[in-house]
């Protein structure tokens, strides 16, 4: 009966979206308020049924319904509530709605928070909104309907992935969802201005804190993404540059542009028809990366479907949203007034660099992840791009740009003295040097760009902190007088420093895990003692145990540093016998930012177990990075300039604000 | 400085960036790709030993033999045609006989050696690539699984 009503609610949603994606637009033309005003409430209306709809199926996976299909194929009686619940979206129906219950969460953002939009631009942009989520209630009702009854119920359910049975999947969906699907808005933004044919400084004060909020959130949802494979495949990599992955970085790129291009246009009403087309990009690119992960055009964990009709509906969608919005562009843009040009030494020419990098930057990975696919459709020849095209590629591309970010924020609007920027940057260059000839002392050989990424990682950082010395006038005057400043100091200046800062603490990490960490695959039996950078592992004992839907083979390693016990790892191995499939529970200590890493391989005749042990130096710091700039994310959200809803301030008050 | 030069420093730029990208990418592109290979493609096209290429099919059943020192060896299939494989290191968790797999390495005059050995598959799914070796449609619907080791 729930998945009934759960059904039910999902077309009902699909209705008041067919509503809210024509009256309101309609009313904007015939400039109705009342009409207009229809948008609103059909966005409140529409996500009040989806998370009906949502919250139907997650009972149906608690209850262990298994007479709903989806429900059978992906969870099992035995499985712990909490994967019960992740198991909701750990499969293509289930994720889709996911999909759908985000855009519809953003949609009645907007409703409830944007008071202060001019009505005609709410009505389009929820209208645009409602365009989307259609589109996709469509596809999932006709090619992935997650509520589909099986006649004769089965008595227990097939399981869901082992791989996916893990806390990861209550966390990195719904944050790279949030992320993904966030910059729905901002498409739908630049759509409704592209409907309109009118665009202003103000339009970009809208959309950035949007923008902002979809790209903290992929951050997180990326960084999450990575930390789970890292723990969960059993040897330790973090990135592989595979295309699902890809998937996630592309919007990632571009939405890092169009935070900064809107930040030209919000200043000074420049760069207008180029943040609009990084919006239809940003989200065109999120697309595409749905497109990849859910059509089954690639094979990897993330690939649940595998029917070609939905491959083809989900490319309807793209084609029918890129290609619409690309013409609507290229008819509606050459009427938006153009913003002047500026001086190339300037902040907003910083911004410009910064876009073209990240822009490159973002093609190439588009070309990585595309091309294969494109070369076999075209000539049936199969190939892999894999690490060694991005790092000739990404990189170097990623490295220029890294070296260009401290100039941004140090350079004036208008018109910047590079000379004087380059100077203030002094004390950064120092600090990157002293860096370059310590890691050159220590390191002795090695590859020579080892010490110069250390080197950028520490002028990053130290540039970024140059931007707040300055400003707080820290070093110069007394301490009190700086703190009081500081706390004077826009939130948007120490989000910026943050982000950046954040920037630097991955390049440190990956610098570290790559380059200085240590790698032992060998073979071990009870009483063994094995070494890794002066960390001894001695094989107590192996063991085997009974978990809720598996078993597990488990080895006890107690761990000792320069003679010292500092603890025991249990890296196991769990056999499914639902799926008959095998999982790999690593064992991971953390020293500081580094982490010892620990996994178990085949057991072999004679008793020994095979294992595989990293020394992973700074290691944390490739995520933790990621944290500190999403927190440059929110606390720049929470500059009150941004903040979503916020009355406008009184002209007094506004007069006594820090000068930008 | 002109709204001209302005424009043009902008464009410079611009093609610049792009120029490098481009640049970097055909140099990638040069080193960076591997051939997806069948066993069959490997013994038809006559593959130069030495050649990086990735190298799908199935794991023959009863070919898996395990030397010391993690050393192991076994026969990739496509049907016409094997090619025995070595490899040292630790197998991936979803690696078995008779199931599809994607090994990574150099073609040697005797064979093929493998550095990376990746298992996708659960019960009763084949990745594309292979079935596409094996010239089978895919079995229904199953839940990919990716695995690699180094």
């Amino acid at each position: 009966m729930i998945a009934e009503l759960g059904h039910y609610a999902l077309v009902l949603a699909m209705f008041l979206g067919l509503i809210q994606a024509t009256v309101p637009v309609y009313g904007a033309r015939r400039n109705d308020p009342v009409l207009m005003g229809l948008a609103a409430p059909t966005a409140i209306g529409q996500f009040g049924f989806v998370v009906f709809a949502f919250l139907a199926l997650v009972t149906c996976y608690v209850q262990s319904d298994f007479s709903v299909a989806t429900v059978f194929e992906n969870s099992h009686s035995a499985m712990p509530l909490v994967y019960k619940i992740t198991s909701t979206w750990g499969n293509h129906e289930g994720s889709m709605l996911l999909w759908v219950l985000i855009l519809a969460i953003f949609g009645a953002l907007v409703a409830a928070f944007g008071s202060n939009l001019p009505i005609r631009l709410k009505a389009n942009v929820l209208g645009v909104q409602s365009w989307i989520a259609v589109a996709f209630y469509l596809f999932i009702l006709l090619t992935s309907n997650p509520f589909l009854r099986i006649a004769d119920a089965p008595l227990e359910g097939r399981d869901l992935n082992p791989l996916l049975q893990d806390p990861g999947l209550a966390i990195h969906p719904p944050l790279l969802y949030l992320g993904y699907v966030g910059f729905s808005i901002t498409f739908s933004f630049a759509i409704a201005a592209l409907i309109d044919g009118h665009v202003d400084a103000a339009w970009a004060r809208w959309v950035r804190p949007w923008a902002l909020l979809a790209w903290t959130f992929l951050t997180l949802g990326i960084a999450m993404g990575s930390y789970w494979a890292y723990y969960t495949l059993g040897w330790g990599g973090w990135w592989f540059w595979d295309p699902v992955e890809n998937a996630s970085l592309m919007p990632w790129l571009a939405g890092t542009a169009l935070l900064h291009s809107a930040l030209v246009m919000e200043k000074r009403n420049a760069l207008k028809v180029w943040t609009i087309l990084l919006a239809i990009l940003t989200f065109s690119l999120s697309l595409i990366g749905t497109f990849l992960v859910r059509s089954g055009v690639l094979t990897s964990v993330h690939a649940f479907a595998t029917d070609p009709t939905r491959g083809i509906f989900i490319l309807a969608i793209l084609t029918l949203f890129i290609g619409g919005s690309l013409s609507l562009f290229a008819w509606r843009a050459p009427l938006l007034k153009q913003g002047g040009l500026f001086a190339p030494i300037s902040r907003e020419g910083a911004l410009v660099l910064n876009n073209l990098f990240l822009v490159t930057t973002c093609g190439t990975v588009v070309f990585g992840t595309l091309y294969p696919l494109i070369l076999e459709a075209l000539t049936g020849l199969k190939i892999s791009v894999g690490a060694p095209f991005f790092n000739w590629t990404f990189v170097p591309l990623f490295m220029l740009l890294m070296l260009a970010v401290p100039f941004g924020p140090l350079l004036a609007w208008k018109r910047g003295d590079l000379l004087g920027v380059a100077q203030r940057l002094f004390g950064a260059a120092a600090i990157a040097v002293v860096g370059i000839a310590v890691t050159f002392a220590v390191e002795g050989g090695g590859p020579v760009l080892v010490p110069f990424a250390v080197g950028l990682a520490l002028y990053l950082m130290a540039g970024a902190a140059t931007e707040l010395v300055e400003r707080t006038g820290l070093l110069k005057v007394p301490f009190g007088t700086a703190l009081a400043r500081a706390r004077g100091l826009p939130r948007s200046a120490w989000g910026t420093a943050f982000a950046h800062i954040g920037l630097a603490v991955t390049l440190l990490g990956i610098i570290g895990e790559t380059q200085w960490g240590a790698e032992r695959i060998v073979e071990v039996k009870p009483g063994d003692t094995i070494s890794i950078h002066r960390y001894d592992f001695h094989l107590d004992g192996m063991t085997t145990r009974q978990g809720p839907n598996y078993r597990e083979l488990a080895a006890r390693f107690t761990v000792h540093h320069g003679g010292d016990l500092i603890g025991v790892m249990e890296p196991s191995k769990r056999t499914f016998p639902s799926r008959g499939t095998d999982t790999n529970e690593a064992a991971l200590m953390s020293r500081g930012f580094a982490q010892l890493y620990l996994s178990l391989g085949d057991v072999n005749a004679e008793g020994a177990v095979a294992i595989r042990l990293y020394y992973k130096p700074l290691v944390l710091l490739i995520w933790l990075g990621a944290v500190v700039m999403a927190f440059g994310g929110a606390l720049s959200l929470s500059d009150r300039r941004l903040r979503v809803g916020a009355p406008r301030p009184a002209r007094g008050r506004a007069a006594m604000q820090p000068a930008e | 400085m002109t709204r001209k030069k302005r424009r043009l420093v902008l464009i410079g730029s611009g093609l610049g960036v792009a120029a490098l990208a481009l640049g970097l990418v055909l140099y990638g592109l040069s080193g960076g790709i591997r051939f997806f290979d069948s066993p069959t493609d490997i013994v038809e096209k006559h593959v130069a030993p030495g050649t990086r290429v990735r190298l799908g099919g199935m794991v023959k059943e009863g070919s898996v033999v395990h030397g010391s020192n993690l050393a192991v060896r076994f026969e990739v299939t496509d049907g016409a045609n094997s090619i025995p494989v070595s490899y040292q290191g630790i197998l991936p968790d979803l690696f078995r006989e008779g199931q599809g797999v994607v090994t990574d390495g150099v073609v040697e005059p005797d064979g093929f050696k493998a550095d990376a050995v990746l298992a996708k598959h659960d019960e009763n799914y084949m990745p594309k690539a292979v079935a596409n070796v094996l010239k089978r449609p895919p079995a229904d619907g199953g839940t990919a699984s990716t695995e690699r080791t180094p």
